[in-house]
């Protein structure tokens, strides 16, 4: 592949776009289970087209938009929040395993109460005047991120009799091309709670739900400081560009 | 080279709002651009109630057509951000300030029509929905827009199609109903 990735032909521009493995994954937009989706699913097919250069160009962001502490949820405030600390850390990759550099990472999260510090959130846990639970960073030259925070608290949500959402984190990425945009969640190993969740299994795969669920880390525990947490995410790959030269 | 299976989307949920607003998120350009517009409208769901919910994003080419991006070659010239996004208020409203962007080279040699990308994210929506705006006074343009000529029969294409507003353009979006959007799968 070029490095530019971008060719004009005698026909015109030509584009590779990228792979569409994400819809063998992703969740169905109506899914019963998860009552909001009633009246917020589209009822006509989505309508496929190959990609153009919008497609697979995309914003890149991070210059100028991240303060220094904005890694670290537990550093934003004159105290420390409450909660266990950890540390979490991982890659964005494509599909082919490539690593996606200079992207940005943006995360939020309940507090160790399973609160969020939003307005609208408003059951009976304690908000905690330490946590606001937002952060960013910027993937370095080997797509690696890295975020300092709290564990969330697990919460309800009214969606049914004794729902109760996993204990989770909110990611959204943008790799480096409109058709690569993701907003997901990251889960906590071992989670009870997993079986009885339909935002979780609205993922069908049993391998793509185990994706979304980071991997407790040795290596960034830190003794008498805080526990590690892994999670590498993977965005879709690129196709075969049409120039390639053939294997010989 | 390995094949590794991408990480599925999940839900942005009702609180995204902590983590996805940015002072400047709703302003592709700064307020003293020339040229500004707002691009305005609501999202909707399929009993006709408002959002207040959703955050929408757009990702755009500059007036030229060129995106600020290196798989875009002429990319290199603009220091236009491209980007920008709006959570909905508590009636469903978003409004985004940018400029109009140029046409944009498409596949084999044809042109696209002006147009934005857009994003929708909401409680409720477990992966995102893209659409697209087109513009109400380019109808030759539009006429010859590669996606929107390929769109399926009794596909609502004018549901892609924003229309003149006072400072700009009114672009609703229905995620279901009478007047769901068309939707693309990219």
């Amino acid at each position: 592949m070029t490095d530019t990735q971008w060719q004009q032909s005698e026909s015109g521009l030509v584009v590779p776009g990228y792979r569409r493995d994400n819809a063998a994954v992703d969740p169905p937009l109506d899914w019963a289970a998860y009552r909001s989706t009633e009246f917020r699913h589209p009822t006509h097919s989505l309508v496929e087209f190959p990609h153009t250069l919008t497609e697979v160009t995309g914003p890149v962001l991070g210059e100028g938009r991240l303060k220094e502490l904005d890694y670290d949820l537990t550093r934003q405030h004159a105290g420390e929040p409450i909660g266990q600390r950890i540390n979490l850390h991982g890659r964005v990759l494509d599909g082919d395993g490539r690593p996606i550099p200079d992207t940005l990472v943006e995360i939020w999260q309940a507090n160790a109460a399973g609160r969020y510090a939003h307005r609208v959130d408003n059951w009976p846990a304690p908000l905690d005047p330490n946590f606001t639970g937002v952060g960013r960073c910027v993937t370095d030259s080997e797509g690696r991120w890295r975020f300092v925070t709290i564990m969330p608290g697990a919460y309800p949500w009214g969606n049914h009799h004794n729902a109760w959402r996993p204990r989770h984190i909110h990611f959204s990425l943008f790799g480096r091309a409109f058709a690569q945009r993701l907003v997901t969640q990251m889960y906590f190993p071992g989670d009870p709670l997993f079986s009885e969740d339909p935002i979780f299994n609205s993922v069908r795969d049993e391998r793509a739900r185990d994706r979304m669920i980071s991997a407790f880390d040795w290596d960034t525990t830190e003794d008498s400081w805080a526990l590690g947490f892994r999670w590498d995410i993977v965005l879709r790959g690129r196709e075969e560009t049409l120039f390639e030269e053939p294997h010989e | 080279m390995a094949n590794l299976g991408v990480t599925p989307s999940q839900t942005v949920g009702p609180f995204f709002s902590i983590g996805l607003t940015w002072p400047d998120g709703a302003d592709i350009v700064p307020e003293n651009e020339s040229d500004r517009i707002t691009i305005h409208g609501s999202v909707i769901d399929g009993a006709g109630a408002p959002i207040p919910d959703a955050v929408v994003e757009f990702w755009q080419a500059d007036a030229q057509g060129r995106y600020p991006h290196p798989d875009d070659p002429r990319g290199g010239e603009t220091t236009f951000r491209g980007f920008g996004r709006c959570g909905t208020d508590d009636v469903g409203q978003y409004a985004i300030h940018t400029v109009k962007p140029g046409p944009v080279p498409g596949l084999n040699g044809a042109m696209q029509a002006p147009h934005i990308a857009v994003s929708v994210f909401a409680r409720g929506l477990l992966a995102r929905l893209c659409t697209r705006l087109y513009f109400p006074e380019e109808e030759a343009a539009n006429a010859a827009d590669p996606v929107l000529s390929s769109l399926p029969e009794g596909a609502a294409s004018d549901t892609l199609i924003a229309a003149k507003s006072e400072d700009g353009y009114r672009f609703d979006i229905h995620l279901q109903g009478e007047h769901e959007t068309v939707f693309f799968a990219v």
